[in-house]
């Protein structure tokens, strides 16, 4: 059984319809890479599995449940971690206030909070600093820590390489593979070269639509097929 | 270890407005003693209750980005319902705690009737609702004149322990002791009551603040969506802070209507109150709490002060032409404006804002 199953999904932001119909499933374990061109819904997507935006019609089944139509607070509660495009984190708190209000009960595991200052140690030297005040590599640090503070079963992360310098980007790698052990990875990413390097599976985003879904490593062979749906050349 | 949530980077903005808030602070506890004559105890106390009041409407325009116009309402509850348990019951501690516990019930029904309507709703109709819940509620005070006592309000006597005749300690030929030169009375126990209670209820409210139940607030003042995501539901945590708020203010009312022995809507429910509270917590500076003692200090002793100041300033330049004619004491609404505009220019986040933001500044980032 998949972890997340999405069926049919059609979102409309306004007047306009973003998604038409678009219909995956993320299995359980790794990372799943959700690739396309800029404006092709992959946002849309993720904002739609939080709640952010109801999908209508459509479902999002996570764990065999249907969670289409819960309110955003229940689907966290549910183990959802969402790392937003912006890094979505609270500027005017602190990085560890930041991190404790992702936590079930106001307090932190120091095991793995200790594993995240081992991942992102510059979180560690900046806990009392408000995040305003850090780097943009470091916020995007920040935003990945808060959805792995908890234990989660999926964290959806959009575009986390964006405007990130190359050395930020392999510690991200990085980051991400070692999380990937325990937790499913939903990945929106435009870099390709760091998707594919991470990514199992892979569904691409066109137009509202899939377009195609597979492996990672068939489609990073069918350059071709590359260059139909991501006009990249590789 | 220290509290992670507790912890913010120490700055000098933060220590100066910390210091003259305990200045403040130092101030009002000797106030009787400093300032040895009625209207200036008159103006402690109302210091005293205001900070709490606007300490509470920062809790929502601050810390939750809130705009409420019913606090005063809240503040009325809290007010007439020790004033009217007090006209009917007589003075007595009895009328003043069920009147406080009155006033605080209704001020939750309210909250949670308006919160849960109108919360999810944007802000802009949310503060028309408050605002046309609190109107309601004026009009309702003015008319039911049998229970509210109309414009005329009601007048009654707050406990024994505070009347003026009360005498605290006596001396060995039995008149009320003295004290630095000031009497050891009921007017000096009503005064420490009203200290006492305004701070208890102002430190809840720092705690509150500093507990993980207000940095949730502060992150969904900052973006909504993004405490959702991560598992908050923002209106129930609005709703609960607009209840918390209320309580609050309700219970500032019921601690003036002791002190001031009056309620009528002039005191306790007017919208120039309200408007009072808007202008103190935008001099202030909003999400802070400091703001909320130094805003009511500088509005309270403009109020109060300015008219006699600007007399003295008129009569010292009476030689100097158009001067004195500027500066006289029936302008003073008008240079109470002008000051107003020079410190929303120059702290445009209000003054414990703007202090403890270039105070961080200069602490330098990452």
């Amino acid at each position: 059984m998949s972890l997340l199953s999405i069926r049919n999904m059609k979102t409309s932001i306004g007047q306009y319809a973003v998604l038409h119909d678009v219909t995956f499933d993320v299995p359980e374990g790794g990372v799943f890479v959700l690739l396309g061109r800029n404006g092709a819904g992959k946002t849309t997507t993720l904002r739609s599995i939080m709640g952010l935006w109801s999908p209508s019609p459509g479902s999002v089944t996570f764990r065999g449940q249907d969670i289409t139509g819960m309110h955003t607070a229940d689907i966290a509660r549910l183990g959802i971690a969402y790392v937003p495009e912006n890094m979505g984190i609270f500027g005017t708190l602190t990085v560890d206030e930041n991190l404790i209000l992702a936590t079930a009960n106001g307090k932190f595991d120091k095991a793995r909070l200790a594993r995240i200052h081992e991942l992102f140690p510059a979180l560690e030297r900046f806990r009392d600093k408000q995040a305003w005040s850090l780097s943009g590599g470091q916020k995007q640090m920040l935003s990945v820590a808060r959805a792995i503070i908890e234990p989660r079963s999926l964290i959806l992360i959009d575009e986390p390489t964006k405007g990130l310098a190359p050395s930020i980007v392999a510690a991200m790698a990085e980051a991400f593979r070692e999380i990937s052990r325990t937790t499913t990875i939903l990945l929106v990413e435009q870099n390709f070269n760091f998707a594919k390097s991470l990514g199992r599976d892979m569904a691409v985003i066109d137009d509202g639509r899939v377009a195609h879904a597979g492996t990672m490593a068939d489609f990073a062979a069918d350059l071709d097929l590359q260059d139909r749906l991501l006009s990249l050349s590789v | 270890m220290s509290n992670p949530m507790t912890q913010t980077p120490a700055n000098t903005g933060t220590m100066m407005v910390k210091g003259v808030v305990a200045l403040i602070a130092a101030l009002l506890l000797f106030a009787p003693f400093l300032f040895q004559d009625t209207r200036s105890l008159e103006v402690a106390a109302r210091i005293c209750i205001f900070i709490v009041l606007v300490a509470s409407f920062d809790l929502l325009i601050g810390y939750t980005g809130i705009v409420s116009f019913a606090h005063t309402m809240f503040f009325g509850f809290g007010a007439y319902g020790a004033a009217i348990l007090l006209k009917q019951m007589g003075p007595g501690w009895t009328p003043v705690i069920l009147g406080a516990l009155a006033g605080v019930g209704v001020s939750l029904v309210f909250a949670v009737v308006i919160g849960l309507l109108s919360l999810r709703v944007k802000a802009i109709f949310f503060a028309m609702i408050t605002l046309a819940a609190a109107s309601v509620v004026l009009v309702l005070a003015s008319q039911l004149s049998h229970i509210t006592g109309g414009e005329d309000g009601i007048i009654y006597k707050s406990p024994d322990l505070f009347k003026t005749a009360t005498k605290l300690a006596v001396d060995e030929d039995g008149k009320v002791l003295r004290l630095w030169g000031v009497r050891l009375n009921g007017k000096l126990a009503a005064y420490y009551f009203v200290f006492a209670t305004s701070l208890i209820l102002f430190l809840a409210m720092l705690r509150f603040v500093g507990s993980p139940f207000g940095t949730v607030l502060k992150a969904i003042r900052e973006n909504e969506a993004r405490a959702e995501a991560i598992g908050y539901r923002v209106v129930a945590y609005r709703t609960a802070v607009f209840c918390l708020s209320a309580a609050i203010a309700s219970l500032a009312g019921t601690v003036y209507a002791v002190w001031l022995k009056y309620t009528g809507p002039d005191t306790a429910l007017s919208f120039s109150i309200m408007i009072d509270i808007l202008l103190m917590v935008v001099i202030g500076g909003m999400g802070t709490m400091w703001g909320a003692v130094i805003g009511a200090v500088l509005m309270i002793l403009a109020q109060y002060y300015l008219r006699d100041l600007m007399g003295a300033a008129a009569e010292a330049t009476a030689n100097i032409p158009i001067l004195p004619q500027l500066l006289a004491p029936d302008r003073w609404l008008f240079w109470l404006g002008i000051i107003f505009i020079l410190l929303v220019y120059f702290f445009p986040k209000g003054i414990a804002g703007t202090a403890m933001e270039r105070g961080a500044a200069k602490g330098g980032g990452a």
